[in-house]
């Protein structure tokens, strides 16, 4: 297995550092990203002159202003960016540039790189950094949950923040794994030297920086109180920091169509020989499933963004009775891309853990066939669910059994994941590395998340539950304890082979084990709140909730010291210490780890050729063989 | 580092214990202690309590769905410690496991019987959600099955930021709290005037959401004389966490006595209150108007 | 230790200056809120102790009080003889408190008329004008302030629009400007944080006239913090 490395050929040296500054880079895309801004700020105040505006008068705001000025800033941002080049030079008859993946150095990583193996770090980097915003938002939702009066943050600024937190994590972390762990790890997988789309790949991760800074810019427009559902009409009603998380959310939409569209074309076409779709490794098949939902639900999002957006701009009413429009039409269309979205966060999870397990267990996946009808049939399935949401809302009461029998089924085919997990893990050769602790306890966290969401679909008992810190609780279960769990799960198995480094095992060891002690205390009693009667999204709550209140901020404080444990690790690890990590250390017998570390640029000098899948572990050495599988022997002692 | 010279292991090594069996017993004695824990202690202190025909409806519900899920939980989770106590990698170990993909027995068994579980669960949902009458949710202008026998017409109308009450059989009188009589099946038509909320009432295991123009009905029949509470559950704006009140279930005398006090205390206001509708859409009712 | 390990560790230490300067940025802005104004103590004649609140509604409270948003309806508040814009106001617990408002907005008429009626004040009236009324025309309604959870009801008729002399923007002076004098008394009870707010959709350009100042603490909503 000789994937060799392409001798890097020498940054150019000897231009000056201003020389360096000006051309299509980080520094451009901002200054056009401002430019646009003002540009879009200025036009928007001119097209308001006019008598059909006259309302942003009396409410010194001006949302047409605002919406134009974020889509100037954009596309500025991405001009400056030189997203622009390839097709004005075509268009120009000019042969196209292939500049962006040949540079080298660290400054690749802050501009428009084609590798996927950059994109696939700077996903890292990026969603980590508004990870981190998101977090902060929770720490100080909790600090105000301290107090059952509005005492700590004002009562709009609580809903700001509850609302950003639930949308910098829905919208920025449904691209989690897909962004960083698909985009480095599926061409190598399948054995392509790039992804399909290599423009359309790094323009996704662009647009998704673009769309959190626009997120987090919600404050200096006075936040919006609506949450990450963002429900008509108290959407049409919000100041102008609503449209902050309109122009997020679509172009997290946007970001997110087109990272679905590439991998499908990825997956589809760029298989080296022999990779049929029976030998696919099943984190792949896991990044189809996903990738279908989000092709298929995300320009919903986008589509019920605009009809918002007109409604707040140019007076149309989609959403407000008084025009003919319906409250429950916002609903409909966002649950209808809401629901696919959380599967969207969960499938990659099942992916991790389905692909992990086999490595730790010194096993084949067990059910192979059976783990990919699960995630497709998740996948089918989760587009006819989307009305429980609506259980007590009074539309359609009479469908409400359909809707409680198609959320019972989805529980079918998670159920196959369970299985595969429980049949790999029986009588294993378990080693318990950091990786896989953290897929163990997804295994309980999602279990938990699951049994609770039983509760959810039955609408008599969702009568209880309904808005209430149960359903919190539950989809804290599912989404942090099924995507942040794996997405450190990722972390730490893969980064050896994306850095080339090694993380301090007993820092690791001490982040998992405060993560997941401190989750559960987190969000285990916030069961109990719910269902004896705290709705979720207040500021104020009966005294009795206090004393839980106060157990659960705490832990929630915690749970923030673990990932400060992390975040110190990285530096830690990464920066100061820079332990080499041997080329196969998990002794792995997927292709990415036969490949070199630090990967080539090229990924494989040649087109390998398959002829198993990468699970055929606890079998004799004697049956490996061919260039696409991968040979265990001595794989360990070929890193550097 | 290799594996080289370490063979696979054989699926069954003299002297290893029989897991499934040790496992199996494990499984099926905790559910046995579990089991009439979680519906003979657990069971009758759930939420939301007795304060009604629909509130006790739902506490049978959670019985239930909570005997359901307890064999799963303790499934799953005694698994999981039981195979990561059993099935360890010895320390440094190289050694691989079974090559096992899978069991077509094992896997046709378990999709049979978590089909069968989640269909028994939805047809035992929809049985009493429709023998409930809608089980205190709300269930549209036109819910698909209604009591038989009289009932109180209660209006909740909800806006920015508070509930109010409308009783049409009363004179259309409106009040400031909810008060119920006791063993009495209650109508409630729930709206909104602006955007939507959600009336919850705990104890009486009620919510139905408000929406602008919509009105939505819940069936409730309070059976126990006390004090519940009242919260909005869907997020409406800045006091959304604000907009919450006690309503009273009291006797039917004193609901009587109660409601002509109010005549009499709200007797300007009644006089200047539009027609009782099912819906209101007052003025304005869109943007810059 | 390495270039790129330096330039690396470079890039996280701006990263790290970032995140704090967020840090500080949100917290400083979530914790932001107007001032707390305690009602003025006024010997009693008589009686528990008893304080004064002097309060006036605003079409627009102007550049002065408001740079970011002028043209907002919204509330000031008297302290020391001077009007600023608060709506946190503190008062002591089990005390009579008596509320004077210079209502110098004309009416947007209610949304709900019954909250058209005076509820939980002295005597259930309050005096416009000096003459004592328990309810108003719920189409004349220009403001209300309503503390829910206190029981307290009470809705400000606006100012007629032939009126002469019609303030533009905050503060007003009621010396010389039309307007409308709203006086009642309500009984505080046990120590919390009550929250208060209007109930006339006043925010002119609005959906339901219940954005901007009708969602923003410092305009149109506020605590009444008994202590």
């Amino acid at each position: 297995m000789s994937a060799a490395t392409t001798a890097a050929a020498p940054p150019a040296v000897g231009r000056p550092l201003w020389r360096r500054l000006i051309g299509f880079n980080l520094l451009t895309a901002v200054i056009l990203g401002i430019g646009g801004y003002y540009l879009g700020w200025w036009i928007g105040h001119l097209v308001t002159e006019g008598k059909s505006f006259e309302y942003t008068k009396a409410i010194d705001e001006n949302d047409v202003a605002l919406l134009l000025a974020y889509f100037g800033g954009v596309i500025g941002f991405l001009v400056g960016l030189g997203f622009a080049n390839y097709p004005v030079s075509r268009m120009l008859g000019r042969p196209a540039s292939l500049r962006e993946k040949e540079e080298h150095g660290i400054g690749r990583y802050f501009g428009l790189c084609t590798d996927h193996k950059v994109v696939g770090i700077q996903y890292l980097c990026g969603i980590g950094l508004f990870f981190f915003v998101g977090g902060l938002n929770a720490m100080l939702i909790r600090t105000e949950l301290l107090h059952s009066n509005p005492t700590f943050v004002g009562p709009n600024q609580y809903l700001s923040l509850v609302g950003e937190h639930g949308t910098m994590m829905m919208g920025m972390m449904t691209s989690g794994i897909l962004g960083p762990f698909a985009n480095y790890f599926v061409p190598i997988m399948i054995g392509a030297r790039r992804m399909a789309f290599p423009r359309i790949e790094a323009l996704t991760f662009w647009l998704l920086m673009a769309a959190g800074f626009i997120l987090t810019s919600t404050i200096f427009f006075g936040g919006f109180p609506t949450g990450w559902t963002g429900y008509e009409p108290l959407n049409d009603q919000a100041v102008m920091g609503m449209d902050s998380y309109i122009m997020f959310f679509a172009l997290v939409g946007l970001s997110m169509t087109l990272l679905g569209l590439n991998m499908l074309a990825t997956i589809i076409t760029m298989r080296a020989p022999g990779l049929t779709w029976s030998r696919l490794p099943i984190f792949v098949w896991a990044v189809f499933a996903t990738s279908v939902l989000m092709v298929l639900a995300a320009p919903m999002l986008i589509a019920t963004l605009l009809m918002a957006a007109f409604d707040r701009t140019i007076g149309t009413s989609f959403f407000v009775p008084g025009g003919g429009g319906s409250s429950y039409l916002f609903q409909n269309l966002f649950w209808f891309f809401g629901h696919p979205e959380v599967y969207i966060l969960a499938l990659p999870g099942f992916g991790i853990v389905l692909e992990l397990l086999p490595v730790f267990t010194r096993k084949p996946l067990w059910g192979y066939r059976l783990a990919i009808s699960g995630m497709l049939g998740v996948s089918l399935l989760s587009f006819f669910v989307w009305q429980h949401h609506l259980f007590v809302s009074g539309i359609n009461a009479d469908l409400r059994p359909f809707y409680m029998l198609s959320t019972e089924i989805i529980s079918v085919p998670t159920g196959f994941i369970f299985l595969c997990v429980m049949g790999t893990l029986w009588k294993a050769r378990t080693s318990f590395s950091v990786p896989m602790l953290f897929c163990i306890a997804w295994a309980f966290n999602f279990l938990i998340g699951g049994l609770s969401g039983v509760f959810l679909s039955d609408t008599p008992s969702d009568t209880d539950t309904h808005g209430s810190f149960f359903v919190m609780a539950h989809f804290h279960y599912t989404i942090m304890g099924g995507l942040i769990f794996t997405f450190f799960a990722a972390i730490y198995y893969w980064v050896p082979k994306m850095f080339g480094l090694n993380f301090n095992e007993k820092l690791a060891k001490a982040h998992f084990w405060l993560m997941f002690v401190s989750f559960n205390s987190t969000f285990l009693p916030l069961f109990a709140l719910g269902i004896q009667g705290m709705p979720r999204r207040v500021s104020f709550y009966e005294p009795k909730f206090h004393t839980l209140n106060v157990w659960v901020s705490v832990s929630a404080f915690v749970l923030g010291v673990s990932m400060l444990i992390f975040l110190f690790n990285v530096v830690y690890s990464l920066i100061f210490v820079r332990e080499r990590a041997v080329q196969n250390p998990w002794r792995s017998k997927s292709l990415e780890w036969q490949v070199a570390t630090p990967v080539p640029v090229n990924n494989f000098e040649q087109i390998p050729v398959f002829d198993s899948d990468p699970y055929d572990y606890g079998t004799p050495v004697a049956l490996a063989g061919g260039v696409g599988k991968p040979q265990v022997t001595g794989a360990g002692a070929g890193g550097g | 580092m290799s594996s080289e010279g370490v063979p696979a292991r054989p699926p069954a090594t003299p002297g290893e214990p029989n897991h499934l069996r040790r496992f199996g017993t494990i499984w099926i004695v905790a559910t046995l202690i579990a089991l009439p824990l979680v519906i003979f202690l657990l069971g009758p202190e759930l939420p939301p309590g007795h304060g009604s025909e629909q509130a006790s409806a739902h506490v049978t519900d959670n019985i239930v769905l909570l005997a359901m899920a307890t064999p799963v939980l303790l499934l799953v989770v005694i698994y999981l410690v039981y195979s990561t106590i059993a099935f360890r990698q010895p320390r440094g170990g190289v050694l691989e496991g079974p090559a096992v993909r899978g069991h077509a027995g094992l896997q046709t068994a378990w999709i049979v019987i978590t089909s069968s579980a989640v269909l028994a669960l939805a047809a035992y949902g929809t049985v009493r959600l429709l023998a409930d009458n809608g089980a205190g949710s709300g269930s549209g202008p036109k819910p698909l099955t209604v009591p038989k026998g009289p009932k109180l017409p209660v209006q909740v109308i909800a806006q920015q930021w508070a509930f109010t009450y409308r009783y049409p059989s009363y004179g259309g009188v409106e009040t400031t709290h909810l008060e119920l009589p006791v063993n009495q099946m209650v109508e409630l038509h729930v709206t909104s005037l602006d955007v939507i909320h959600s009336f919850w009432a705990y104890q009486l295991g009620v919510k139905a959401d408000a929406n602008p123009a919509v009105d939505n009905v819940a069936f409730v029949k309070p059976t126990k004389i006390q004090t519940f509470e009242v919260h909005c559950a869907e997020l409406c704006g800045i006091w959304h966490g604000g907009m919450f009140d006690h309503g009273h279930v009291v006797s039917g005398a004193d609901f009587q006595r109660w409601i002509r006090e109010q005549q009499v205390k709200f007797a300007p206001a009644t006089k200047v209150l539009p027609k009782y509708s099912k819906t209101y859409a007052p003025e304005p009712t869109r943007r810059g108007e | 230790m390495s270039t790129t390990a330096r330039k690396l560790l470079g890039v996280i230490a701006a990263v790290a200056a970032l995140a704090v300067l967020i840090t500080l940025y949100i917290s400083s802005w979530a914790t932001s809120a107007p001032k707390t104004i305690a009602a003025t103590a006024v010997t009693a004649a008589g009686g528990g102790p008893t304080t004064h609140l002097t309060l006036q509604t605003d079409a627009a409270v102007g550049p002065q009080e408001s740079p970011a948003h002028p043209d907002w309806v919204g509330y000031l508040v008297q302290q020391n003889g001077h009007w600023v814009r608060s709506t946190i106001y503190k008062v002591p617990a089990n005390s009579l408190v008596h509320v004077t408002i210079y209502q110098f907005d004309g009416d947007s008429g209610l949304r709900n008329p019954f909250l058209s009626q005076v509820q939980g004040t002295n005597n259930g009236t309050v005096m416009v004008d000096g003459k004592p009324i328990n309810h108003i025309d719920p189409e004349e309604a220009s403001h209300t302030f309503i503390v829910p959870q206190l029981g307290v009801f009470v809705p400000l008729p606006g100012v007629p629009e032939e009126a002469k002399n019609q303030c533009e923007a905050g503060p007003c002076d009621p010396g010389t400007m039309a307007h409308r004098t709203i006086e009642f008394t309500f009984r505080t009870g046990k120590k919390g944080r009550y929250r208060w707010q209007c109930f006339v959709p006043c925010a002119a350009g609005t959906y339901f006239g219940f954005g901007g100042p009708m969602q923003t603490i410092g305009y149109m909503d506020g605590f009444i913090d008994v202590v």
